[in-house]
């Protein structure tokens, strides 16, 4: 049973009013929210597993800081999308802008589509799974989590990573600072399978590269004054 | 003696002549980079002369103003902050705050003694880069909660539970610089925390990872006050640079308060280049600030808290009369919990240095155990009385600051006004925008 929210009718502030106001033990409650058109912070700091599905554009920082709650935006979606997310899935049909997943600490984010400049940027612990390809600086300054690009990477991928991995299907022909390829190991390759399967992408693993931390810039030194 | 080896006291002056562009201290740096190839990083602020309040005087009442009885008659200090947009503002008893200092940075009984100290004079602490600890919400009755560009533990659930939200821009001892946190002090906890490695040299994002410019910070201020049901202030931290437009733009992007951080400000590291040589010293911040709030007609509307290098009554009260709704201490509180004091004097030798002197926040061998993260060293730091001290000392500043205020002849501290103060130097005249002392002549004007 979906419970439908016109966004025209209760604004951006309605939405989130209501959102907050759901009890904690609430488990089934499925929203439909009609007429984003766009609008910044829709369904930001949801704190229960309620599943909203949005028909249409988000703008900026939909699903922000998101906790529990399963967010389908069925549309594009603007800059910082489900940033410092914390738990729960996340899922854009269409493309996202810039900073997608930007410092997030757990959960499931999915772009269907391409995401922009920075995606994963300082991420910690959140897992990504971008469909097509990202733009550059993504996962700049990753500290933990995954981020898997079914696409291209931009340049800067990874600059001053630490320890977040990234799996690219495609080119990813210029690296960031400290970032480097790496041997997948078993483990990694089932995770990866794993969320490929989560996120509905059919591709083969073995198509893909892992790209970490050459840890040569976790403390400082002389000899690397160059990449600083 | 000096970096140099040097005990000028020893020495004859007929016999040397120093060099005015190359003192013993400028050749020790040069030598220190020739061996090391790096610049110095180091704690504290600033080591150079600088303008400062010292530079202004009060006019006390007389003929033409009478003062109020200094312990008779009441003059109120409480301030409220945030009252432009947040449902539930702060509302404390005395315009002095504790400036955000991270855990990681200072040790759990340091941000424990402050939140005590802070409690029982009813004023406010601040989080720092790496979230909030449990020991300081416990802690702190009020605490304001920052959210920095690292980002480093930030919890939506720590937004819902602190009483303000802090967007930290910059800070006043490194402003356009990133924090920084050396790998001694990445502890087991403090790695857990920002979700890094234990033991790296952390480096801090010095932009936001999610917003670039004035306009997307107004969303992104939106977006906290969306998560927080528009209960919570918003302050916006910034350290002085361009003063007037940084702040009009903070206004117009919806701050319910402007943090302004002067260049004495302090910092647990960064590079001693920023420290010394990035910023505008506190006394031309605030007057800038003001100015640049009237010319909005929004000056007491979004309430202006001023840092960098407050320590004493006198200051509190100059940076009020200027037209700062409270100021913010950081480095004079960590005074106060004992930074150097004339204790465990051969651990201040082992780091090259003696009480009075040191600047070793970013080594994590604080000798009297406030910045640092080795459990031996931080027990050298009683929380309790460590809370006593600071709460002494922010009690005497409060007295001062009502003894200048009554003799000023103001009921409350925030009628102390700019008239109320002259200048001692022509700078001073200048930055502050008040006459110099005997004249009517504010330079520039």
């Amino acid at each position: 049973m979906w419970v439908d929210v016109d966004l025209e009718a209760v604004g951006v502030r309605g939405l989130n009013e209501r959102l907050h106001a759901i009890s904690a033990g609430v488990t089934d409650a499925r929203w439909r929210i009609r007429n984003p058109h766009g609008l910044h912070n829709i369904a930001v700091g949801a704190d229960s597993p309620v599943s909203l599905l949005i028909e249409g554009h988000v703008g900026y920082y939909c699903a922000g800081m998101n906790k529990l709650a399963n967010i389908t935006v069925a549309g594009h979606a603007g800059v910082g999308l489900a940033e410092n997310m914390m738990s729960g899935v996340v899922r854009v049909q269409g493309n996202a802008s810039s900073s997608a997943g930007a410092t997030g600490r757990g959960g499931l984010l999915v772009i269907e589509g391409d995401a922009s400049s920075r995606c994963g940027i300082s991420m910690k612990g959140i897992d990504i799974v971008v469909g097509g390809s990202v733009g550059h600086m993504s996962a700049f300054m990753a500290q933990a989590g995954r981020l898997i690009v079914c696409g291209d990477a931009g340049p800067g991928l990874g600059d001053s990573i630490y320890e977040a991995e990234i799996f690219v299907r495609g080119s990813a022909d210029d690296l960031g600072a400290d970032c480097i390829v790496k041997e997948m190991s078993r483990e990694q390759r089932e995770g990866l399978v794993s969320l490929l399967q989560r996120a509905g992408f059919d591709h083969d693993p073995s198509d893909f590269r892992l790209y970490g931390s050459a840890r040569n810039l976790y403390n400082f030194h002389i000899d690397n004054a160059a990449s600083y | 003696m000096t970096d140099i080896g040097i005990n000028p006291d020893q020495i004859d002056l007929a016999e040397y002549r120093q060099s005015a562009t190359f003192p013993p201290n400028v050749i020790a740096e040069i030598q220190r980079a020739a061996d090391q190839g790096i610049y110095e990083i180091r704690g504290w602020g600033p080591k150079r002369k600088l303008p400062t309040f010292d530079d202004l005087a009060f006019l006390g009442a007389s003929l033409s103003r009478y003062p109020l009885e200094g312990y008779r008659e009441k003059c109120d200090t409480d301030v409220v902050l945030g009252s432009r947009f947040a449902k539930k503002p702060l509302h404390l008893k005395i315009p002095i705050t504790i400036a955000g200092m991270s855990f990681g940075a200072i040790s759990s009984n340091a941000k424990r003694a402050l939140g005590h100290a802070a409690t029982a004079m009813g004023t406010a602490t601040t989080t720092g880069d790496g979230g909030m600890t449990h020991e300081e919400r416990e802690s702190s009755e009020t605490l304001v909660y920052q959210v920095l560009p690292s980002r480093y533990g930030v919890d939506p659930d720590h937004l819902r539970a602190c009483d303000a939200v802090e967007i930290v821009i910059g800070q006043g001892a490194k402003p356009g610089g990133g924090g920084m946190l050396l790998g001694l002090k990445v502890s087991e906890r403090v790695a857990a925390m920002r979700t890094l490695p234990e033991g790296i040299d952390q480096r801090s994002a010095c932009r936001h990872p999610d917003w670039t410019g004035p306009d997307d910070l107004t969303i992104k201020i939106q977006e906290l006050r969306e998560i927080t049901d528009y209960e919570k202030p918003i302050f916006v931290k910034m350290a002085a640079t361009r003063v007037r437009f940084d702040v009009q733009l903070a206004v117009k992007a919806g701050a319910d308060v402007v943090v302004l951080d002067g260049m004495q400000g302090g910092t647990g590291a960064t590079q001693d280049v920023f420290i010394e040589h990035v910023g505008v010293p506190t006394l031309a911040a605030v007057r800038e600030a003001v100015e640049a709030l009237e010319e909005l007609d929004m000056h007491r509307k979004v309430q202006l808290i001023v840092s960098g290098g407050i320590r004493s009554g006198p200051d509190v009260a100059k940076a009020l009369a200027m037209g700062a709704d409270a100021v913010s201490l950081g480095t004079a509180v960590l005074i106060a919990l004992n930074c150097n004091r004339n204790i465990y004097v051969e651990d201040y030798a082992a780091l090259g240095t003696k009480p009075g002197f040191c600047h070793n926040c970013h080594t994590g061998r604080c000798p009297v155990g406030i910045t640092t993260q080795d459990p031996e060293l931080e027990k050298r730091l009683e929380p309790d009385a460590a809370a006593r001290r600071v709460r002494n000392y922010l009690s005497t500043l409060t007295l001062e600051t009502q003894t200048l205020a009554r003799a000023c002849g103001k009921s409350h501290v925030h009628n102390l006004e700019p008239e109320d103060l002259v200048a001692l130097t022509v700078e001073a005249a200048a930055m502050a925008g008040v006459p110099l002392a005997g004249t009517s002549w504010i330079p520039g004007r």
